[in-house]
């Protein structure tokens, strides 16, 4: 049990879950809020893969570390982009089911 | 009980936490009870970066994502009123299957690499990696790209204002 948070093998392990968690939430959902949100899970299991690796591998702890940092500013500036998107598309078509916005314009 | 079990223990809850948001996140119906699963799952995963050493960033993910992004998902859920969500499902029974085994396939083959590759340690670490080393580095070696950061923070900004309010514009003219 004391080893089991002194493995690297148990945060790989769980930032494989999050991925394919956020993985199936992206095929399943139908939502564009849902995917948004299945993605935040993808990007949240690749920053625990980073930061485990830069704490039991890295010669530089600190490299994991922000990186995840730049994960996390990225991560919220895909959310509020997509929200807003999101929105304006709720404006326009009054749903934000994924499988009604089929009209191109132009 | 020992404070080595109690370690353990905590960190067996992280572990469910961040499971069982995950789950609830991608499983539950309604959106706002999705959301909360996300910051049921960040929170978790916040308490795992606690034990990977490093508390600064376990405060940052409590910041930015449970207090920033799962805010700003749930007005947009708000604003936007999913009811589609609600109606019966037009996903056929082989869709949701295909995908349940598409994401065990992606688990399996992630978690398989990890399990039979064996990992190097470095020989020597260069610094203990604490938040006075991480403000070091921040400023130093990797300068160009917080600054770079902070430009795509503002481009998105101005980007997600300008999106909302053409929407807007457009509805009401």
């Amino acid at each position: 049990m004391l080893d089991l948070s002194n493995d690297l093998h148990t945060y790989l392990l769980i930032g494989a879950f999050l991925f394919a968690a956020g993985f199936y939430g992206i095929l399943q959902r139908r939502s564009l809020i849902g995917m948004l949100i299945s993605s935040e899970l993808i990007l949240s299991g690749a920053s625990l893969n980073f930061m485990a690796f830069s704490r039991f591998l890295a010669p530089d702890p600190t490299v994991g570390q922000i990186f995840t940092l730049f994960i996390m500013g990225i991560a919220a500036a895909e959310a509020a982009i997509a929200l807003s998107i999101v929105i304006a598309v709720y404006r326009n078509y009054k749903s934000i089911d994924s499988e009604d916005l089929t009209d191109l314009e132009g | 009980m020992t404070a080595e079990g109690l370690t353990g223990l905590v960190f067996l809850v992280m572990i469910a936490i961040t499971v069982i948001g995950a789950l609830v996140a991608t499983n539950s119906v309604r959106l706002v009870r999705s959301v909360a699963g996300l910051a049921l799952c960040f929170i978790g995963v916040a308490g795992l970066f606690y034990f990977l050493n490093s508390p600064f960033i376990a405060m940052m993910e409590m910041l930015i994502y449970v207090g920033a992004v799962c805010v700003a998902i749930t007005f947009a859920i708000m604003l936007a009123e999913p009811r589609s969500e609600d109606k019966p499902g037009k996903q056929s029974g082989i869709g949701a299957l295909f995908g349940f085994f598409a994401a065990g396939l992606v688990y399996w083959g992630i978690a398989s690499i990890g399990n039979n590759t064996t990992w190097v340690s470095a020989q020597s670490r260069v610094n203990n990696g604490s938040i006075t080393e991480i403000g070091k580095a921040l400023l130093t070696s990797y300068s160009l790209v917080f600054e770079l950061i902070s430009v795509v923070l503002l481009v998105a900004i101005i980007g997600a204002l300008v999106l909302a309010r053409t929407g807007r514009s457009k509805n009401n003219a």
